[in-house]
């Protein structure tokens, strides 16, 4: 009984898989040999970047206070308290940063796409924009795949840069740190190849979060309901995309930046 | 000009079409009639390539919509004008942006010549003047004329007709009916529409092709088909439901 419904599970994430593997090959293609709607990417870019900068930065200084004040209570018990800003550094660069930006933005942009395009697609929208001789792909998802690959990073970096300074006003005013000897371990400790680690992942899931989300839009079946379970798809696809090859991209781009 | 042969469609495990053939010529004014869910809409999206059937060919100008990928396709579609059930309005964007919409998208006019062309094309439809509306402010049979203004604005050679009148008051319908008409005679296109608005079918076609079980049950000039004593034709054109046999419990 169980066997059939998990091969039935197994056969349609390997489809889908390939669908998607098919929107990026499309996606790909698109960007080689047509020219971007420039207006649509600047108007998705507004939307993707400047609209989730009040999200995106009050993550980033919340993460930079709850793990400055953790990491100071546990290295308290050892005298090592000013190593406290090189753990929140390197942390928030390479790790936080990205992932919980990735997240924000699956939460905020990635289930706004999927809607808007499932939307389009249950009132024959997409259908219109086809016999306009227009394909959805150049149309849709490229000026989206472009603005959240840009945004994402720049988006990173605004969290980390928030994170660090939230996390040095918490260690130095209410915990007690050395705010020099804090700012020196930053600097000695903070490899220029965590915040390179850093942008890469973010610049890869910004690129996740567009395709999934686009996908998941683009094939939403019929009616509400389907625009619904579309949203819900597309976050939680997203979100565990970003998890897992987060740990591929750490042990792959940490050998790749090794000294 | 568009040639149909042995069109066969299933939905989930529903049999929509089941060797569907039949063929329209260049400037014709072709209605297909038929019952609400007997694969009218399925059939109209096959001639534009918005469905891709299981077995059989659909044929434009020779060459066949099955065989073309997607972008090839686009090609082919930019021969065609569609106007939507719903008239899928694009809902972000004003009215000037939709009507626009393919034209900008192709850069091959200035902004002066494209406002001078969505202008024109409003005013065919009777509704100069609204560029700066949105969708949303506008009633069900507005909609449907700025759609058909998108269909017609790049003088496409075959103009599709998904349920024009459907939802729209007597009035409103009489109207889109009249529009339709008018877009066929100035501009010289293929129009080809499907309804069950037998009223409609009346004024906007000069054949009928009927759509019965997945079949074209029959083809004929439009008054031919409108007074003809066979049992199936007369009993749709003239609204007969068949008497129930079973007992009601």
């Amino acid at each position: 009984m169980l066997l059939p419904k998990f091969q039935r599970h197994f056969r349609e994430f390997l489809r889908e898989l390939g669908e998607l593997s098919v929107l990026v090959v499309e996606a790909g293609r698109s960007l080689r040999y047509q020219r971007p709607s420039w207006r649509e990417v600047l108007a998705q870019l507004y939307f993707v970047g400047v609209r989730s900068q009040s999200v995106v930065m009050t993550t980033g200084a919340a993460t930079g206070m709850v793990l400055c004040a953790q990491t100071f209570f546990q290295f308290h018990k050892f005298k090592m308290e000013s190593a406290t800003g090189a753990v929140v550094s390197v942390g928030m660069s390479s790790e936080l940063g990205p992932v919980l930006a990735g997240l924000m933005l699956t939460a905020r942009v990635g289930a706004s796409m999927a809607a808007e395009l499932g939307t389009m697609k249950v009132t024959e929208q997409i259908d219109a924009l086809r016999t306009l001789a227009t394909h959805p792909v150049d149309y849709l998802v490229v000026p989206r795949l472009l603005a959240c690959t840009v945004a994402a990073p720049l988006l990173t970096a605004q969290a980390v840069v928030v994170g660090i300074a939230a996390s040095y006003a918490v260690g130095i005013h209410l915990l007690g740190i050395s705010g020099p000897y804090y700012m020196a371990n930053i600097d000695r400790y903070t490899d220029p190849s965590d915040v390179m680690i850093g942008m890469i992942k973010a610049t890869v899931f910004g690129a996740v979060i567009a395709l999934v989300s686009c996908y998941k839009g683009l094939t939403c079946s019929h009616g509400a309901e389907g625009v619904g379970r579309a949203t819900t798809d597309a976050v939680v696809a997203a979100s565990i995309t970003i998890l897992v090859s987060n740990f591929f991209l750490t042990v792959f781009l940490t050998r790749l930046f090794a000294p | 000009m568009i040639e149909v042969r042995d069109l066969h469609k299933t939905l989930g495990t529903q049999r929509v079409l089941c060797g569907t053939s039949f063929s329209i010529e260049e400037g014709e004014a072709v209605v297909i009639i038929g019952r609400s869910g007997g694969g009218k809409s399925v059939l109209l999206k096959h001639l534009i390539g918005l469905m891709t059937p299981d077995s059989g060919k659909v044929l434009v100008n020779g060459e066949d919509l099955a065989c073309l990928n997607e972008r090839s396709l686009l090609r082919v579609r930019r021969q065609f004008g569609m106007l939507f059930q719903t008239a899928a309005l694009f809902d972000s964007l004003s009215v000037f942006d939709n009507v626009s919409f393919l034209l900008r998208r192709e850069r091959r006019q200035t902004d002066g010549e494209i406002r001078r062309l969505v202008a024109e094309a409003l005013d065919m439809v009777e509704l100069a003047g609204i560029e700066e509306k949105m969708p949303g402010e506008l009633s069900g049979g507005m909609r449907k004329r700025v759609g058909l203004a998108r269909a017609i604005i790049h003088r496409p050679a075959v103009v599709l007709y998904d349920e024009p009148t459907t939802g729209l008051d007597p009035i409103a319908a009489a109207r889109i009916d009249q529009l339709i008409r008018r877009v066929w005679g100035h501009l010289k296109v293929t129009s080809i529409a499907v309804t069950h608005d037998m009223k409609s079918a009346r004024t906007i076609s000069d054949r009928i092709l009927m759509l019965h079980e997945g079949e074209i049950y029959a083809s004929g000039p439009t008054a031919e088909i409108l007074s003809s004593s066979d049992p199936v034709l007369n009993h749709f054109v003239n609204g007969i439901a068949e008497p129930r046999t079973a007992p009601i419990n």
